[in-house]
C-alpha cells in the first residue's frame, strides 16, 4: 500500500483559508501558517494581523517590489492593503490578547485531545524562541494549529498529551494538517475534512490520539 | 527661544553615563527598527555586564544586537525570539555559559515595558498560565480566569532608532520599524533615539507625531539634519 501523499503546502494552506469566516481578522505564526496570506481570496475581505503592529496586510505578488518596513511574523516581505494602520508592540497585543482577533493560526510540534498546543520548544531544555504564541494563544477567539501531521521520522504530532513544554492549555479549536482537518470537542478529537485517497484507518495510524469521524 | 535641542554630537556623547552592570533596553524587531549605529558604540565601549531586554538576539546583520553578545557587554538577556540560523554571535556566548537567557512571551514584554513606562507595579496576563514560563510565579483567579503576574521591566538606558526627530525629540515612524520602539523610551530612565533624520520642532504637527519628546532624552542623527 502507498502511503498517502495529503495535501501539498499550497494545498494545506487553501483548506485553512477555506475556514476562514468572510471579514475576520487573522493572525499568521511563524511557520506554515503565514503561507495562508497568499491562500486567501479578495472576496474573503481578510484583516490580518501581524506582532509586529501591522494590521491589514497582504501576500506579496509576483515580481512587486520589496518594502524593507513591511515584514510578517516569519520576517518576510508583504505590502499593506488600503485601509490598514500601524501600531506599536503593545497596541499590537492588545489586539492579541483583548479578544480583537478571530482567529489566530499557529504552527506547532505538538497538539494534543485535550486542546493543549505546544509550539515554541522542540525539546525539553532547548534553546527556544516563544515570540508572540502565548498571548496569541490564550487571546484569539479561534486557534487553528496548522502542521504537518507527523514528524520527519513519522511520529504523530497530533497525541493524547503534549510531552514538549507547553504555548498554552486547552486553546486550540481546530487543527489542519497535510492529512485532514480535525475539530477539537470536549468529547474528543473529531475528523471534519480528509485530503483525497486516504483512509481511515491511515489517518488513524498517523495519529497518536483517538479520532472520531463526523 | 523655541524648545531645547537634544541633538547629541555623537553617538559616544549620547551614551555618556551607561556602566556597566547597568540595564538597558535595545529596539527593533525582526530586524528593523534597530539602533545599529548606538549598538556599535556599545559593542566598542568595553562596556561589561549588561542585562539587556531585546525582542531578538541578532541575525548575523551588521549592527544587529548579536554584536553586543560578540563583544561581551552582555550579561543577561531578556528576550521573546532569542533563536536565528544567522544569530551565532548569541548563540556561542549562551553555550559558553557567559550569558544568562529569560524568554518572555512578547505581548508580556510589551505590557512590561508599558508598566514601567506608565508607572504601575505590575499586571496579571492570562499569557503563560499552564507552562514553564509561568514556573515560579504567582497566579491569581480573577472573574474565573487564571492569571500570572507580571512585573514591570525598567531599565536605566533605553536604545532606540525613529525614521524622523526632531531637534526636541518628537518621533515618527515608519511601517513595522515602529515595533519596540515606543514602548521601550517610554521605559528608560534615559532614552536615547538614533534618527535617520532631524527636523526643526514644527515640522511635524502635532496630531501626526508618534511619540512625544518628552520621552526621549537624547538624539544621535545618522543622516540629514535641517
Amino acid at each position: 500500500m502507498n502511503a498517502p501523499t495529503g495535501w501539498n503546502k499550497a494545498e494545506q494552506a487553501q483548506v485553512v483559508a477555506s475556514r476562514l469566516a468572510p471579514g475576520s481578522v487573522i493572525n499568521l505564526g511563524v511557520g506554515m501558517p503565514v503561507s495562508v496570506a497568499a491562500a486567501i481570496t479578495a472576496e474573503q475581505q481578510i484583516v490580518f494581523h501581524c506582532e509586529n503592529g501591522l494590521i491589514g496586510y497582504r501576500a506579496l505578488e509576483e515580481n512587486e517590489p520589496v518594502d524593507p518596513d513591511i515584514i510578517d511574523a516569519a520576517i518576510l516581505p508583504i505590502q499593506v492593503i488600503e485601509g490598514a494602520a500601524v501600531v506599536d508592540l503593545m497596541t499590537s497585543f492588545m489586539v492579541a490578547r483583548g479578544g480583537r482577533l478571530d482567529a489566530t493560526i499557529l504552527g506547532a510540534f505538538q497538539v494534543a485531545a485535550n486542546g493543549d498546543i505546544a509550539n515554541w520548544s522542540g525539546a525539553v531544555g532547548r534553546v527556544a524562541g516563544v515570540g508572540g504564541a502565548m498571548d496569541l494563544a490564550v487571546g484569539a477567539k479561534t486557534v487553528i494549529a496548522m502542521l504537518k501531521h507527523t514528524d520527519r521520522e513519522g511520529n504523530p504530532k497530533i497525541v493524547e498529551r503534549c510531552t514538549l513544554p507547553l504555548t498554552a492549555v486547552g486553546c486550540v479549536n481546530l487543527i489542519v494538517t497535510d492529512l485532514a482537518v480535525i475539530r477539537v470537542t470536549d468529547a474528543g478529537l473529531v475528523v471534519e475534512e480528509m485530503a483525497p485517497g486516504l483512509t481511515r484507518e491511515a489517518l488513524i495510524a498517523a495519529t497518536g490520539a483517538t479520532l472520531d469521524f463526523a | 527661544m523655541g524648545l531645547r535641542s537634544k541633538v547629541k554630537a555623537s553617538p559616544t556623547e549620547a551614551l555618556a553615563g551607561l556602566e556597566d552592570g547597568m540595564t538597558l533596553h535595545v529596539g527593533g524587531w525582526g530586524g528593523i527598527g534597530v539602533p545599529d549605529i548606538l549598538i556599535r558604540a556599545i559593542a566598542a565601549s568595553g562596556i561589561r555586564g549588561l542585562t539587556i531586554s531585546t525582542n531578538n538576539c541578532g541575525m548575523g546583520r551588521p549592527g544587529d544586537v548579536g554584536e553586543l553578545f560578540a563583544a561581551g557587554c552582555v550579561k543577561k538577556v531578556l528576550t521573546t525570539f532569542p533563536v536565528h540560523a544567522s544569530g551565532v554571535q548569541f548563540k556561542e556566548r549562551l553555550d559558553a555559559g557567559e550569558v544568562e537567557l529569560e524568554i518572555v512571551p512578547q505581548g508580556t514584554l510589551a505590557e512590561r515595558l508599558r508598566a514601567a513606562g506608565a508607572g504601575l507595579g505590575g499586571f496579571y496576563t492570562p499569557t503563560s498560565v499552564g507552562t514553564p514560563l509561568a514556573e515560579g510565579k504567582e497566579t491569581r483567579v480573577i472573574n474565573g480566569r487564571e492569571y500570572v503576574l507580571e512585573m514591570p521591566l525598567h531599565a536605566d538606558f533605553a536604545i532606540i532608532r525613529a525614521v524622523q526627530a526632531d531637534t526636541f525629540g518628537n518621533l515618527r515612524f515608519r511601517y513595522a520599524n515602529r515595533g519596540f520602539n515606543p514602548v521601550m523610551a517610554q521605559a528608560g530612565k534615559v532614552t536615547i533615539v538614533q534618527a535617520d533624520e532631524v527636523v526643526q520642532p514644527g515640522a511635524f504637527n502635532p496630531d501626526d507625531v508618534h511619540l512625544p519628546g518628552i520621552f526621549v532624552d537624547r538624539i544621535v542623527v545618522t543622516g540629514a539634519q535641517q
